[in-house]
């Protein structure tokens, strides 16, 4: 259903193939109706930024991508499959090609930051042609993130940042072709976020992946984001390049980009 | 509803109605709420049976939780028993004195022990250490995204997390049971023999010669499910809890609460059931 507030600029990439494609995807709790037919489309190696308040159902459509809520309706493509029709065993094998950030890191507290990356890869070692000695992939993934000498500390022992960039490594373990960073900066000083965004910068470069990024943090969206999407009441209110909409006179885009 | 300026007959009836209405309607939210737990409960459950006969099978995380709920039981069982053992023995002592029947104890003890006292006493220590730390665990994992980051890797978190737990617990029971039935059998072979001169052989000889065979395995089989009942509702608690850090607390709280009832529950039917084979 199209919005007539929707805000729509010219898509400036060219087409490299979709990554992620979302249409028309509905999810409500209750009375609550969170996203009322969210559109998106992510392609590959680009970098897509969603904003939006909080509340606005930026981490509930980041959870319908990895399956974690299951929508009302709409269709959700992850490199061409519907995520939909997928059984358990599909859906697993689909997620070794999607690393997810999670908010508060949620890393394994009982394990150490070796086991925490090491645990993805424990089911997958022959789909992934992985022997069994680990070590050079754990290494290379904590090297990447600049932590190789935190390999045998346990989360406990790990300030914020750290744990930021330990999860960002376990989600780069199976070389995704996606990721999803779910508010990479929140909780974190200026200083330290700076650092998570270049590391973000650094990885997409090293790895070649494609990114979705779901923060409120207009720093972040403005160094990292070849398109953001502004998410207002469930729909894609505002679209463009961050130059376009930081320029926008519609009140609740000039609201949000305003210093 | 306007209770002023009424009769007495007419303000007590109308009292009465919405007391009697409020009564019915939280009575029966109550019963909803215990309804729906029940059916998720058992949905849970049926879930495990689903999942832990599938392969792939978690061998690893499962001898890492049996050691965790089995080992460092031991102490706590352990020293349960003992106690429960002498104070059992100095309680029914004098009685037994009165009656002339002091030389019955070991049988006495002994049967009361490994077919009631040292499974439900082990059971519900068990609860409250085993059912509130997996509910506690198994709640912060949920409430810290832990449990979605497992889904989100590709590893099924309830095969991992769950069957592990439930399997583990399942098995440690029995084994933590006979320990504690054996330490306090100890302890009341240790009050015998410092208060009536029973030497430790006699004493444990007399209770294996009153000790049947159909006293040690409903006992043994009762175990198992009470450990099934631990790791399910600890399992089940921690895993649906809600957001919060006052979801871990309530999920932990819970557990215990839950688990125990269930634990007299099943260990009513197992003594029903017993009771008839006995009779048969």
């Amino acid at each position: 259903m199209e919005n007539k507030d929707q805000i729509k600029y010219k898509a400036e990439k060219p087409d490299l193939g979709t990554v992620i494609e979302i249409r028309d995807l509905r999810k409500r709790f209750g009375d609550n109706h969170v996203l009322n037919g969210f559109n998106l489309t992510l392609k590959k190696g680009s970098n897509l930024v969603i904003m939006g308040k909080s509340g606005s159902g930026k981490s509930v459509m980041i959870k319908c991508i990895v399956g974690l809520v299951a929508p009302d309706s709409g269709t959700v493509k992850i490199l061409g499959k519907e995520i939909n029709n997928l059984d358990r065993e599909a859906m697993d094998e689909l997620r070794l090609d999607i690393g997810f950030l999670f908010q508060g890191s949620a890393l394994y507290d009982s394990m150490t930051v070796r086991e925490n990356l090491e645990f993805p890869m424990r089911r997958h070692k022959k789909k992934l042609g992985i022997n069994k000695n680990t070590e050079p992939l754990v290494l290379e993934a904590l090297e990447n993130v600049g932590l190789a000498h935190a390999i045998d500390l346990m989360p406990s022992e790990l300030s914020g940042g750290m744990k930021r960039r330990v999860a960002l490594a376990r989600s780069l373990i199976l070389k995704p072709k996606v990721i999803l960073y779910d508010e990479p900066t929140s909780g974190l000083d200026p200083i330290t976020s700076k650092e998570i965004i270049e590391l973000m910068h650094r990885i997409q470069k090293i790895y070649g992946t494609a990114s979705l990024i779901i923060t409120h943090d207009v720093d972040c969206a403005r160094v990292i984001s070849d398109r953001i999407i502004l998410l207002v009441d469930g729909i894609n209110y505002a679209e463009g390049t961050y130059a376009e909409l930081s320029k926008s006179t519609d009140p609740k885009v000039a609201a949000f980009f305003k210093k | 509803m306007i209770l002023v300026n009424k009769d007495p007959l007419t303000f007590l009836y109308l009292y009465g109605y919405r007391i009697g209405n409020e009564y019915f309607v939280t009575m029966w939210s109550r019963l909803k709420k215990f309804f729906i737990e029940t059916g998720d409960l058992s949905f849970f459950a049926a879930r495990y049976f689903k999942e832990a006969l599938k392969p792939p099978f978690e061998f690893r995380e499962l001898l890492r939780q049996c050691y965790q709920m089995g080992n460092r039981s031991l102490f706590l069982v352990g020293i349960t028993g003992f106690i429960i053992g002498l104070v059992l023995t100095l309680q029914s002592r004098p009685t037994l004195i009165q009656f002339g029947a002091v030389s019955w104890m070991p049988n006495m003890v002994g049967i009361s022990i490994v077919r009631e006292v040292g499974p439900v006493i082990t059971a519900l220590i068990c609860a409250g250490r085993i059912a509130s730390g997996i509910g506690a665990e198994l709640g912060s994992m949920r409430v810290t995204e832990q449990i979605d980051a497992m889904e989100v890797s590709g590893t099924n978190p309830f095969k991992y997390l769950v069957v592990t737990r439930i399997l583990a617990t399942t098995l440690m029971l029995p084994i933590l049971v006979v320990f504690g039935d054996l330490l306090a059998l100890y302890g009341s072979a240790l009050v015998e023999n410092i208060k009536g001169g029973v030497s430790f052989q006699l004493y444990f000889n007399t209770v294996f010669n009153a000790l049947n065979f159909s006293d040690l395995v409903p006992a043994t089989i009762k175990s198992f499910f009470f450990g099934f009942i631990i790791g399910l509702v600890g399992c089940y608690k921690g895993y649906y809890c809600k957001k919060g850090t006052a979801g871990v607390g309530v999920a932990a709280n819970t557990a215990v609460v839950m688990a125990s009832l269930l634990l007299f529950l099943v260990d009513f039917i197992a003594v029903f059931i017993a009771d008839i084979f006995y009779e048969l």
